[in-house]
């Protein structure tokens, strides 16, 4: 009976999976486009032409460009992404504990952000074109208007210098104690959901407006339904694909997209991570997070797509 | 006496006066009256007909029962009593508390007004539960009960489907059984079978008039089909630009109009046409197609073979999903049929439709149901009717102008409309200039898709009178496509009644309306509503007694 189902869902992984292998492609001719080399990166500018020889024939760069990327491709896929050429140390390991902090501060980025956003969309459709639907949507367009370097800035100077009352530095380290991971991420995490917050709400508001033009919705309210209970019973369940969409799409964001406000706070994730070794022009270490970042942005849309399918009756429940 | 009839009734209308703000492009908003200070009485247990083209304001009439009103409708003026009180003083509260409890709607299409998300069971038990009149197993028993009562196909699990699972007429019934699953005293029934087949409808209907005495409800019946309305309503109320016309009883509404505007609905399908023979030589023979979509194993056309005369109508009749457009794609190429092979004059054309010379695409024309979405909204009529002169016949300036007003002409609209855009125009008039459109190819063969079905029944008249004329002027032929079996008496000279994907009767209009007749062909006359009192009755009992013959 959910034949069809399994069938969208494989089909939406396998594509996801290939989807990845061509980003794998592109990130591997991008690093290999780039002017110079790994021997010429690690030995520098003063390195005579016989040590790079040597350099290039033990580290394998004289094989073909597809030899290559397949050498590098079975590394990743069997969890080995190389080793990091400015500190020599191995590049999974010292990634292991910036992904988890960048997932952390997304984590409860997210699940401040996703809820309000879905609770002040429904508030908004249900006083639509009034005063509260106004002021809703007037804040958090005001609030993703500014970049998040000034919001960041602002919540630094008031809970941080100003109150006191938060850290203006994230720093944290491992075994930290839970409460005082949390008060070190708030202020990143509060500038995180305001960025991500009014995209999510504006969505979750035209999704619904939507389906309250259909019959059905007619229908619940002669049947004597609150306005509320309209939305929130007839209205909201039929606008669950788009809405998950686009919770997704930020989800993504809060995850690859935190560099700025990363380096504001001078937190130790994976954009922190990330600009460190471009600056250090430390290729593999590039590559490795570049990838991650795809295989992320991939499944979440992934799983947006698998739950569009999911939250379809038609679909669900096949005649 | 008349104290007794204050006494038993139930809703009480006084002077209703219901108003809207339209923005109108480029305009400022203004402010129209949609009713006029209509006011009507329903005693307790009784049907009241409402009927009127669209735009009368019956639908408005109706949803203001429930103090409702779609977009910016507002009531503006009178009173609605219902049980005693005037609905209009309670606010929105008022509101919330009579709505699903008193009284109860039934939309035109059921397929739409359920909610794809949840299931029927769900939804038909929820007014009940919210007002709290009945637990959650005594208000599903009762649903069940109803469902019975509705002859819905396993009453006892059909609750457990979805909407999508379940085919349209099956869907209304289960809205009917919604609306009466709260016991309430009203049912406003919004065209409840409009959207069926002929052949769905009639049960329907039987079902919706046997709950509505079974249940001594109340209804006011809403619907453009005076044959309908005859069946069910024990008063008619009709209805023009929102103001009321006659009232009175359905006999005399039917048999003695005392209006004129109500005669010429009673006599809405009297026009003579005079069926021509068949020539000799078919001028379009379809022989043998099969088609289907995509790589789809269902044949959607099975071994269709019909013919066309010069000048001649061939009506296709058949219910939704028998074929009918589909054979129509076929012949003008759009959907390439598998085998057999459409002739025009004596050599076959070409399958697919860019394989054809300009000069066969110009002798087959096609008019369609929607006539608004068949033309550019961005241009006007000059420029739309213009475009097969320039195209076809390379007119240009002011030949081209010339022939556009004979063109307007001929559909009896005038010059003055040549600058007017397809969204100042009413329905009709729309229809109309698709016509001309079409015309001005001088086809030798237009296919006419549904055309009349989305108009009221006087303006779809006007729009036959004008298809038989423009025949009689052009030679031209007609395919015409429809559902509704009293067009193609009136217009047809030869019929074929398609069912499945088959042609199922072929021949002269005289032939195939005449008996013996097939099941099928059986079936969808004796589906035809006919304005007289009794006749639901008549065809239910004619229909048992075939099937216990069978």
């Amino acid at each position: 009976m959910s034949s069809p189902i399994v069938k969208l869902v494989a089909q939406r992984i396998a594509l996801g999976i290939l989807l990845l292998l061509a980003v794998s492609v592109l990130i591997f001719a991008g690093t290999q486009i780039l002017p110079g080399d790994v021997a010429q990166a690690i030995l520098g500018q003063s390195a005579t032409p016989e040590s790079l020889a040597n350099l290039r024939e033990q580290l394998g760069l004289n094989d073909p460009a597809f030899v290559r990327y397949f050498r590098w491709l079975g590394g990743v896929v069997t969890g080995d992404l190389g080793t990091a050429m400015s500190s020599g140390q191995d590049i999974a390991t010292s990634i292991k504990g910036r992904l988890w902090n960048t997932l952390f501060l997304a984590f409860w980025a997210a699940v401040v952000a996703v809820p309000l956003a879905i609770i002040l969309g429904l508030i908004a459709v249900r006083y639509r074109n009034g005063w509260v639907d106004k002021l809703i949507s007037g804040l958090a367009l005001a609030s993703t208007s500014f970049p998040e370097f000034f919001i960041g800035y602002v919540l630094v100077y008031f809970f941080a210098v100003k109150y006191q009352i938060f850290p203006g530095i994230s720093t944290v380290y491992d075994g930290m104690p839970f409460g005082e991971r949390m008060q070190a991420i708030m202020l990143p995490a509060a500038a995180l959901t305001l960025v991500v917050l009014a995209h999510m709400m504006r969505m979750t508001r035209a999704a619904i407006l939507n389906v309250m033009q259909s019959a059905y919705v007619e229908t619940a309210e002669l049947k004597g339904l609150s306005a509320f209970a309209v939305i929130r019973r007839h209205a909201f369940p039929n606008a669950i694909a788009p809405i998950i969409n686009v919770v997704m799409l930020n989800l993504a964001y809060l995850i690859v997209g935190v560099v700025v406000v990363e380096v504001i706070f001078v937190y130790p994730g994976m954009g922190q991570f990330l600009v460190d070794h471009v600056t250090k022009r430390d290729v593999p270490v590039v590559q490795a997070v570049g990838l991650i970042f795809a295989a992320v942005y991939i499944s979440l849309n992934i799983i947006a797509d698998i739950a569009a399918i999911v939250a379809n009756p038609r679909l669900r429940h096949p005649k | 006496m008349a104290d007794q009839r204050a006494k038993s009734v139930l809703l009480d209308v006084r002077n209703l006066r219901i108003e809207a703000t339209v923005f109108p492009p480029g305009e400022a908003p203004k402010n129209i009256v949609l009713v006029h200070d209509v006011s009507l009485s329903l005693e307790k247990g009784k049907v009241l007909g409402l009927i009127g083209e669209s735009g009368a304001g019956k639908s408005t009439i109706g949803l203001a029962s429930m103090g409702y009103g779609r977009g910016g409708v507002r009531i503006t003026g009178g009173e609605v009593i219902l049980n005693g009180r005037d609905i209009l003083k309670g606010g929105k509260e008022g509101f919330r508390k009579l709505r699903g409890r008193e009284v109860c709607y039934v939309a035109q299409s059921a397929a739409a007004a359920f909610n794809p998300a949840h299931r029927l069971m769900d939804q038909v038990v929820e007014a009940t539960l919210l007002h709290g009149t009945a637990t959650r197993a005594a208000a599903e028993k009762r649903a069940i009960a109803l469902f019975k009562k509705l002859s819905l196909p396993n009453p006892e699990s059909i609750g457990e489907r979805f909407p999508h699972q379940v085919s349209g007429g099956q869907l209304q019934r289960v809205m009917t059984a919604m609306a009466l699953c709260s016991e309430p005293d009203l049912i406003v029934f919004d065209e409840p079978t409009t959207a069926l087949d002929v052949t769905t409808q009639i049960d329907v209907l039987a079902a919706i008039k046997d709950a509505i005495r079974d249940t001594h409800v109340a209804a006011l019946y809403i619907t453009h089909d005076l044959a309908v309305v005859a069946q069910v309503s024990d008063e008619i109320m009709v209805l023009r630009h929102g103001r009321l016309v006659e009232w009175g009883g359905t006999r005399q509404i039917i048999k003695e109009p005392r209006q004129e505007y109500t005669n010429a609905l009673v006599s809405v399908h009297e026009i003579e046409h005079q069926e021509q023979k068949p020539g000799t030589n078919p001028f379009l023979s379809v022989k043998n197609i099969t088609a289907a979509y995509g790589r789809s194993h269902i044949k959607v056309l099975k071994n269709v073979s019909v013919d066309i005369y010069p000048g001649q109508t061939l009506a296709v009749v058949g219910e939704s999903g028998s074929g009918k457009s589909t054979l129509a794609r076929a012949i003008t190429g759009l959907l390439p049929p598998e085998q057999g092979t459409v002739t025009f004059d004596g050599r076959p054309l070409a399958n697919r439709l860019a394989d054809r010379p300009k000069e066969d695409l110009r002798q087959l024309q096609m008019i369609y149901q929607m006539a608004d979405v068949a033309m550019n909204p961005r241009q006007t009529v000059g420029t739309i009717i213009g475009r097969p002169l320039e195209f076809y016949f390379g007119l240009r300036g002011r030949e081209r102008d010339k022939r556009v007003a004979e063109l307007l002409d001929k559909i009896e609209m005038g010059k003055g409309f040549v600058d007017r855009y397809p969204a100042e125009l009413s329905g009709g008039q729309k229809q109309r200039v698709c016509i001309a459109r079409s015309l001005a190819a001088k086809p030798k063969l237009i296919i006419c898709d549904e055309v009349t079905s989305a108009l009221d029944p006087l303006v779809a008249n006007g729009i036959l009178k004008l298809l038989l004329e423009l025949q009689k002027e052009e030679n031209v032929a007609y395919l015409f496509i429809t559902h509704d079996l009293a067009t193609v008496k009136s217009i047809a000279d030869s019929i074929a009644v398609m069912y499945r994907g088959e042609v199922v009767r072929y021949g002269a209009k005289s032939q195939v309306l005449a008996p013996p007749f097939d099941a099928y062909t059986d079936l969808l006359l004796s589906s035809v509503p006919e304005m007289e009192i009794g006749w639901l009755e008549k065809a239910i009992k004619g229909r048992r007694m075939a099937s216990a013959g069978n």
